[in-house]
């Protein structure tokens, strides 16, 4: 007993010196903090990877030139294992560290309750509220029916990264027979029927030729697949996919010796560069708002540091996000116009609208929906480029530049605000 | 459609034979020491990251070789230290024993070789077109893998069944007590067949590694239909491993390549394409393919627990 006592007491001093401790270093530095909420481990976790070195990147160099109010960002990494139920976890988490910022990329569905669980905590806890930086997720349901006051979407939605797309494709003459290979959730299911309604739409010269849905990263051997575009006499292949479906999907036409261009969202990062290799030249394309060759081309020279001194630091890696970079340094001007990180209303309030000169041209925040208005480029992989994708010895150079205007879809969103 | 029967026939073999170079060495080690392996994909994927990382200095054959090799002497060492201390508590911690074990080595992989995937090719002879068949090529590593399933199936096959050493095996197995009295190392036995086991499956991933992408994921994607086929083709059984394949291969990669719902065939009869059997109705056959493996596995256990070959029930 007496051995017991004396544990209590010294685990209760322990405790007590602790928390005096990490209260003292916390006034000292307080840095603003940013919960990383994506898939950490499990099969997506190399997405999850990716985007984490990128925020932790991108809050280094801003802290390097005295960070936002002079204060240090700290990306706080919290892993969702890509779980709807567990991101909100993590929000609720969040919020009880007193976290004002959440950001996460990884799946939509994830994104949609993590857009609730912020609405609810901000309806219940209104001296605590939270802002969402949202920099992947693409379902345009979010910046529409389900749009919300407090979260912001630095991606191209998934409806204006067809938009770019076919206004780019209806010039091409040589578009004809199009083949639609998506993945068998929300994702896929929007593109097949979207672009069903823009060939009809804008895309006389051309008719689609075949629509197909597989499941989510199961499929090993692509080929009954490449077998049916090859059938149907496409010229064109639109996808959706992204990592290991899409990487599977390009070597099997490849190895095929189809003649097909296939035009996808996510060419150019999670993995697939890396699958594919040099096998994909000529034949992946990809709509993206920057790859790193753009930096070249337009001689951003300072941003084509940010890309090299990324690659040092992480040599497995390449900058891709550059959103991210939009993101980051929006927060921050949003923040310095406020002047504290408290009043979230007034933050949202500083981003609604925004207009930002990113590298690649002006950016600007819609504030009816909150969906973020950039140029895009319709890019296809090319060992030539300077720079190649995650050590593939493959790279990305552009074929078209968007300009916003033709990037941009109306919305219904019609947001409550505070 | 005479073009889609062969294309999915020539297809579904190819993509069966793989199949089987990966399902071979787990049917073994079940069939010769009862151990269900989880961890057989994990040694799949073992061969392809070393035989990438040999190819790097010793070039594509030798690794071939060498990878095999030291996927199975890895196989050896998990049987040795681990499998063997906790076989004497039965299977249950036995399984449990290669379920972690599959955890335990994709994360070791992800440590060293990262988690993007890592740009294993084939030599680029291999990567030529040998034959073009209704307008789609296929390369000479294609036709690489159909003659490396061959030699392997042969192979084992003469080993088990017409080699001194296979009758040791064997016997090892339904007498234990017998052919350690006769003089023989009944441990040794085991630890060569799960050695040897491991480096069938090593051998798939060279092979299935350049095939597919090798990254962290590999193993993971790989495990369940492996299993499939063990089951279907009759736990221990080699050629029933090599049936299984071919079966699932075919079937699939043929419901995959054909345009097929119940609604476009005989029409929709004025269907609905919703509630339970509207959605059936007008069901795509390509949607139905990823099931089927699935689907075959517990009709078996359910109809024919022993599988297509199998001598003892599942």
């Amino acid at each position: 007993m007496l051995h017991n006592k004396k544990t209590g007491r010294f685990a209760g001093i322990m405790i007590g010196l602790s928390m005096a401790f990490s209260s003292a270093t916390y006034a000292q530095e307080d840095p603003i903090r940013i919960s990383y909420i994506d898939p950490l481990s499990g099969p997506f976790a190399l997405a999850g990877d990716g985007g984490l070195k990128s925020f932790h990147f991108a809050a280094q160099k801003l802290n390097e030139d005295g960070g936002i109010l002079g204060r240090d960002i700290e990306i706080v990494p919290m892993d969702s294992k890509q779980s709807a139920s567990e991101a909100v976890q993590l929000v609720q988490r969040s919020a009880d560290e007193g976290i004002n910022f959440v950001t996460q990329g990884n799946g939509s569905n994830v994104a949609a309750a993590i857009i609730e669980a912020i609405e609810r905590n901000n309806r219940r806890n209104k001296d605590n509220k939270m802002l969402y930086l949202n920099y992947a997720a693409v379902d345009p349901a979010l910046t529409n029916e389900l749009c919300s006051f407090y979260h912001f979407r630095f991606d191209a939605a998934s409806d204006i990264k067809l938009e770019a797309l076919t206004n780019y494709m209806k010039d091409q003459e040589d578009i004809s027979k199009i083949f639609l290979v998506n993945m068998d959730y929300s994702h896929g299911h929007f593109i097949s029927e979207r672009m069903a309604e823009l060939v009809d739409e804008r895309l006389p010269h051309a008719e689609i030729v075949g629509d197909v849905l597989h499941p989510v990263g199961k499929v090993r051997d692509f080929s009954p697949y490449v077998s049916r575009i090859q059938q149907s006499g496409a010229d064109t292949v639109v996808s959706g996919n992204w990592g290991i479906d899409l990487a599977l999907l390009v070597r099997a036409i490849d190895s095929a010796g189809l003649d097909v261009n296939v035009y996808t969202y996510y060419g150019g990062a999670g993995g697939v560069p890396a699958g594919i290799g040099p096998r994909g030249e000529g034949i992946l394309r990809q709509v993206t708002e920057w790859h790193a060759d753009v930096n070249v081309d337009e001689g951003l020279e300072d941003y084509e540091k940010w890309f090299q001194e990324f690659k040092k630091q992480y040599p497995q890696f390449d900058w891709y996000y550059h959103r991210i970079y939009n993101q980051m340094y929006m927060l921050k001007a949003a923040i310095e116009e406020v002047g504290n990180t408290d009043d979230v209303d007034a933050i949202a309030l500083a981003l609604e609208g925004m207009k930002f000169e990113s590298p690649t041209g002006t950016v600007t925040m819609r504030a009816k929906d909150h969906q973020i208005l950039q140029p895009m480029y319709i890019s296809v992989m090319d060992t030539n480029a300077k720079y190649d994708a995650e050590n593939s010895g493959v790279g990305f150079r552009t074929v078209a530049s968007i300009p916003v205007e033709q990037a941009t879809v109306e919305t219904s969103c019609n947001m409550a605000r505070p | 459609m005479l073009e889609t029967i062969a294309y999915s026939i020539f297809n579904g073999v190819l993509y069966g034979t793989l199949l089987f170079m990966m399902s071979s060495g787990l049917t073994l080690i079940f069939g010769m020491m009862g151990v269900l392996n989880f961890a057989h994909a994990s040694f799949y994927m073992l061969g392809a990251y070393f035989a990438y990382t040999l190819g790097l200095t010793t070039g594509f054959w030798l690794a071939l070789i060498l990878a095999p090799i030291a996927v199975g002497a890895m196989g050896a060492l998990v049987e040795r230290y681990g499998l063997r201390r906790v076989h004497q508590y039965g299977h249950v911690p036995e399984l449990l024993f290669t379920f972690g074990l599959a955890y335990v080595i994709e994360e070791l992989v992800a440590l060293f070789w990262g988690t993007v995937p890592v740009p294993y090719k084939a030599p680029a002879v291999m990567n030529t077109t040998a034959f073009t068949m209704f307008d789609l090529d296929y390369s000479w590593f294609k036709v690489f893998i159909l003659l490396v399933a061959v030699v392997m199936f042969v192979g084992l096959w003469l080993l088990l069944m017409k080699t001194r050493a296979g009758q040791v095996i064997q016997a090892a197995l339904s007498r234990p007590d017998m052919v350690g009295a006769l003089g023989h190392n009944v441990p040794l036995v085991f630890t060569l067949v799960f050695a040897f086991g491991c480096a069938l499956a090593g051998l798939g991933g060279v092979v299935g590694g350049i095939q597919f992408v090798t990254d962290p994921g590999m193993a993971f994607m790989m495990g369940p239909i492996v299993f499939v086929v063990v089951v279907l083709g009759g736990l221990g059984s080699v050629p029933g491993a090599l049936v299984a394949s071919l079966i699932i291969g075919i079937l699939q990669t043929f419901f995959l390549s054909i345009n097929f719902s119940l609604a476009e065939t005989i029409g929709t009869l004025n269907i609905e394409d919703s509630g339970f059997f509207g959605v059936l109705w007008h069901m795509e056959a390509t949607r139905i393919a990823p099931v089927l493996p699935f689907l075959l596995l517990v009709l078996t256990l359910i109809f024919r627990p022993r599988g297509i070959f199998g001598k003892r029930e599942a």
